[in-house]
């Protein structure tokens, strides 16, 4: 028992060593690269070329921006600031920058209209995109339209008024009327808005004064506001007229299916550039002789049916993807297909199909400036036509289209972003 | 027992058509038909009446009639007094060579791109990120008319590769990058070039012929039998032997600098290379995205019993995961191919003469013959996109998962 210590143990550790930190190709800064970066040699190769190129990038651009010139009248002032060295001629930007955001013929002391209707425009989409919001905000959103007609293209303000009576009475006669049967809502309410409508016009005609802003032809927008204007008008009415497709698509009646499919594929197979040639030189042949409409009303109507027939596509995927059974459990309730559709089918199919109606709507912002192939003078057309042909600023390209990537690319990356968030947040965990 | 009433039979009152589920789809299909009758008899009297008031008809006669212009990229004969007709045909020909080739380039930046976004590298990861969001985002005409822009501003002129100390210099002696176009070496085929061709396409022939024996061989007897060297063996060797055999008849004819511009080779000029260009990288950009989503569509746990049965990589990748992802990668190649070929239209912003150019461009403007045009313009893309979408359909068929 006691020989157990005669041979002397060399040694045992009797207290805990202190943690020591990890080596250094572990953890740390150093590891991070070493595993993110230099991971073996293809992967260090990679990133030497991936380096190199970011180095180009920056070795070029960051002098062009430093020595950058935001104060002169022309290209040639510039250039004799600059004396040979690279920079850019950013006063370009400052000297036309009314032009960029509004055209060259919009008059200039009214530039605080489309200002005023920008701004309010996020305040209107507000509670749209964010549930969150007080819905009370959802009367800016309902004012927001012909608030902003009146600001932008001035007149008297009874013209849009009298637009939003016609609405609500419709809409009250529809709410009475469909009790009784759906179909008879429809056309009652579609019955008294026309009725209000063509009597309002003999209000405002002798009352064209009243409170009267200065009337701006729809010929004089221009710029990034003319591509904002396009933009949100056609995605707004598209999107009722793309579910109505959707649903005329998935119908059982033969003729209305028929109708709805040669119209959706026929606009899906041609590019929006031969519809804008329709709206430029066709349209007006099949119009009633002597009516001249506006081409940014025609191009407008165009643009709508091409992003409609787009959106009923995406619309009809989000109906394809609901089981039948909900349809057959929203007859069984007894529920009409008017009633089946507006409360159980529809709020599913759109939900699903929110992320595809987003993507059209961006794409459908990007086309926008497609219009200025037909000679209108939106973002592109404005650099295109009156800056880069103007004697002082011939030759401007980086400068100016650099402006143009940052005029449209915040604006599409952040709805995109959004659409991927509220795809996140719309997420139940079933489909 | 009969406790079902029957339906109520005769009696048909005339509100049972909007109030019957059983008549009333006929009334509503009724009225649309007759809505459609009416707004097409309203729209059809309004252009009767307005071109009556114009003093046109609708007439194609124009195409038979000599166009007057001139087409500076064209792949068949055409002069200026060639027929409206030939010259929407030139335009439709350059048309599908834009977006042919713009296919090929995208498609393989695209899946390069796509491969690159899914890598381990933190930097070549952002880096991809940063590219396809960018180039997603902004509006495809802006990149067509800002590289056109960047060709011709930062390329050099043909004047500069002239004399002794010329600022430029053709790459390899015989490709020139200008600000006017590039120019490439163009065969030339003489006599006996025949056999040349024939002796390739019948070793390609060759190549699928043995590599179905090989799978057969594979499946059949479990043996397993190289194809790469033989492949590339077969795919030039006997080419190159009658190449020679023949006493080289397929010789380069390589641009030279002659007097103020280059002659000779292939010229492609500035505003096909800058549309084909940005038409690629764009759409490389959603290639790019959809690449990326096949590949992370397969579950990680099919790589993972592909491995437990004890295949190599490269098999798990040729065998279990590319066949899974093509099933969803190419739909929507499909569709972006679709979208190369109706935004090649955008050709008009640059110049490029395809039939946008040409039929809805140039021939419109002087015949003044507007819906004639722009129906044949229509016609032409649409045959296009339900050709294609008729092509992805049978694709969709025969990948489709086969259920019970």
């Amino acid at each position: 028992m006691s020989d157990t210590n005669t041979t002397p143990v060399a040694f045992v550790r009797d207290a805990m060593l202190p943690e020591q930190a990890a080596p250094i190709t572990a953890a740390g800064p150093l590891a991070w690269i070493k595993k993110n970066l230099f991971d073996g040699w293809f992967n260090s190769i990679l990133t030497i070329v991936a380096i190199y190129f970011i180095y180009l990038i920056v070795s070029g651009a960051f002098p062009w921006f430093y020595n950058g010139v935001w104060t002169t009248d022309s290209l040639a002032e510039c250039r004799e600031i600059l004396q040979g060295k690279t920079g850019g001629c950013f006063s370009v930007l400052t000297e036309r920058w009314p032009q960029l955001l509004f055209g060259f013929k919009y008059p200039s002391e009214e530039y605080w209209r489309p200002t005023i209707a920008f701004f309010a425009l996020f305040v209107a989409v507000a509670p749209v995109l964010f549930n969150k919001l007080p819905r009370k905000l959802l009367i800016v959103t309902a004012i927001f339209p012909f608030a902003a007609f009146w600001l932008i293209w001035g007149g008297s303000i009874l013209v849009p008024i009298m637009v939003a009576v016609g609405l609500i009475v419709g809409y009250v006669v529809f709410t009475r009327l469909v009790y009784q049967s759906s179909a008879m809502g429809m056309i009652g309410g579609l019955v008294a808005t026309v009725a209000v409508w063509m009597l309002g016009c003999y209000i405002t005609d002798p009352l064209s004064g009243f409170l009267a802003l200065e009337p701006v032809p729809s010929r004089d927008m221009g710029g990034f506001m003319l591509n904002f204007i396009l933009g949100v008008t056609c995605v707004s009415l598209s999107l009722p007229l793309g579910i109505l497709l959707a649903l005329g698509r998935q119908s059982d009646m033969l003729i209305i299916k028929w109708i709805c499919v040669v119209f959706i594929e026929f606009i899906r197979g041609v590019p929006l550039i031969t519809l804008l040639f329709v709206a430029n030189v066709v349209l007006g042949y099949f119009l009633p002789p002597g009516t001249n409409f506006d081409l940014i009303l025609r191009v407008i109507i165009m643009i709508t049916m091409f992003s409609a027939a787009y959106i009923a596509e995406v619309v009809r995927g989000g109906l394809a993807a609901l089981p039948k059974g909900q349809a057959e459990a929203a007859g069984s309730l007894g529920l009409d297909y008017a009633q089946s559709m507006r409360l159980i089918i529809l709020p599913q199919a759109l939900k699903i199909s929110i992320p595809g109606i987003v993507n059209v709507a961006v794409g459908l912002f990007k086309d926008t400036v497609l219009v200025s192939v037909i000679s209108m003078f939106d973002l592109v057309g404005m650099i295109r036509g009156p800056i880069l042909a103007s004697t002082e600023w011939n030759g401007v390209y980086w400068e100016l289209w650099l402006a143009a990537v940052l005029f449209f690319f915040p604006i599409c990356y952040g709805i995109s972003q959004y659409s991927q968030w509220l795809e996140r947040q719309l997420a139940t965990g079933h489909r | 027992m009969t406790t079902l009433s029957d339906p109520p039979k005769g009696g048909f009152r005339l509100s049972m058509l909007i109030n019957d589920t059983r008549y009333r789809s006929y009334t509503f299909q009724f009225i649309a038909l007759i809505a459609l009758i009416a707004a097409f008899g309203y729209l059809g009297s309004n252009l009767v009446a307005n071109l009556k008031a114009a003093g046109l008809n609708i007439s194609y006669r124009f195409l038979g009639e000599p166009a007057g212009y001139d087409i500076n990229q064209r792949l068949i004969e055409y002069t200026s007094q060639s027929t409206h007709l030939r010259a929407a045909m030139v335009g439709a020909l350059n048309t599908l060579l834009v977006a042919v080739v713009a296919c090929f380039f995208a498609t393989i930046i695209g899946v390069i791109v796509g491969v690159l976004r899914l890598s381990k590298n933190w930097l070549v990861n952002k880096l991809m990120g940063v590219y396809v969001e960018i180039f997603r985002n902004v509006p495809v005409l802006i990149w067509i008319l800002i590289i056109m822009a960047v060709f011709v501003a930062v390329l050099p002129q043909p004047r500069e590769f002239r004399g002794d100390d010329a600022t430029a210099s053709m790459v390899l002696g015989s490709f020139a990058f200008t600000g006017r176009g590039f120019y490439f070496p163009k065969p030339v085929f003489g006599p006996g070039s025949m056999i040349v061709v024939l002796t390739f396409i019948a070793s390609l022939v060759g190549i699928w012929g043995y590599r179905r024996y090989a799978k057969q061989q594979l499946f059949d007897h479990g043996r397993m039998v190289s194809t790469l060297w033989p492949s590339i063996g077969l795919f030039f060797v006997p080419t190159i032997l009658m190449f020679f055999i023949m006493g080289q008849p397929i010789t380069l004819d390589y641009p030279a600098l002659k007097g103020f511009n280059f002659q000779g080779g292939i010229y492609a000029r500035n505003s096909f290379i800058a549309l084909t260009f940005a038409l690629s990288i764009y759409t490389a950009a959603f290639i790019a995205e959809n690449v990326r989503a096949g590949i992370l569509a397969i579950s990680t746990g099919q790589t993972e019993a592909a491995a437990s049965l004890g295949l190599r990589p490269g098999r798990i990748m040729n065998l279990v995961i590319l066949p899974q992802a093509l099933r969803v990668i190419i739909p929507p190649l499909i569709s972006q191919y679709l979208n190369i070929t109706k935004n090649s239209s955008l050709a008009i912003a640059v110049g490029y003469m395809d039939i946008t150019g040409t039929l809805g461009g140039i021939t419109l403007n002087q015949t003044g013959r507007a819906i004639e045009t722009v129906l044949l313009l229509m016609a032409f893309y649409l045959i296009i996109s339900l050709s294609i979408s008729a092509v992805m359909n049978v694709y969709n068929n025969s990948v489709k998962l086969k259920e019970r």
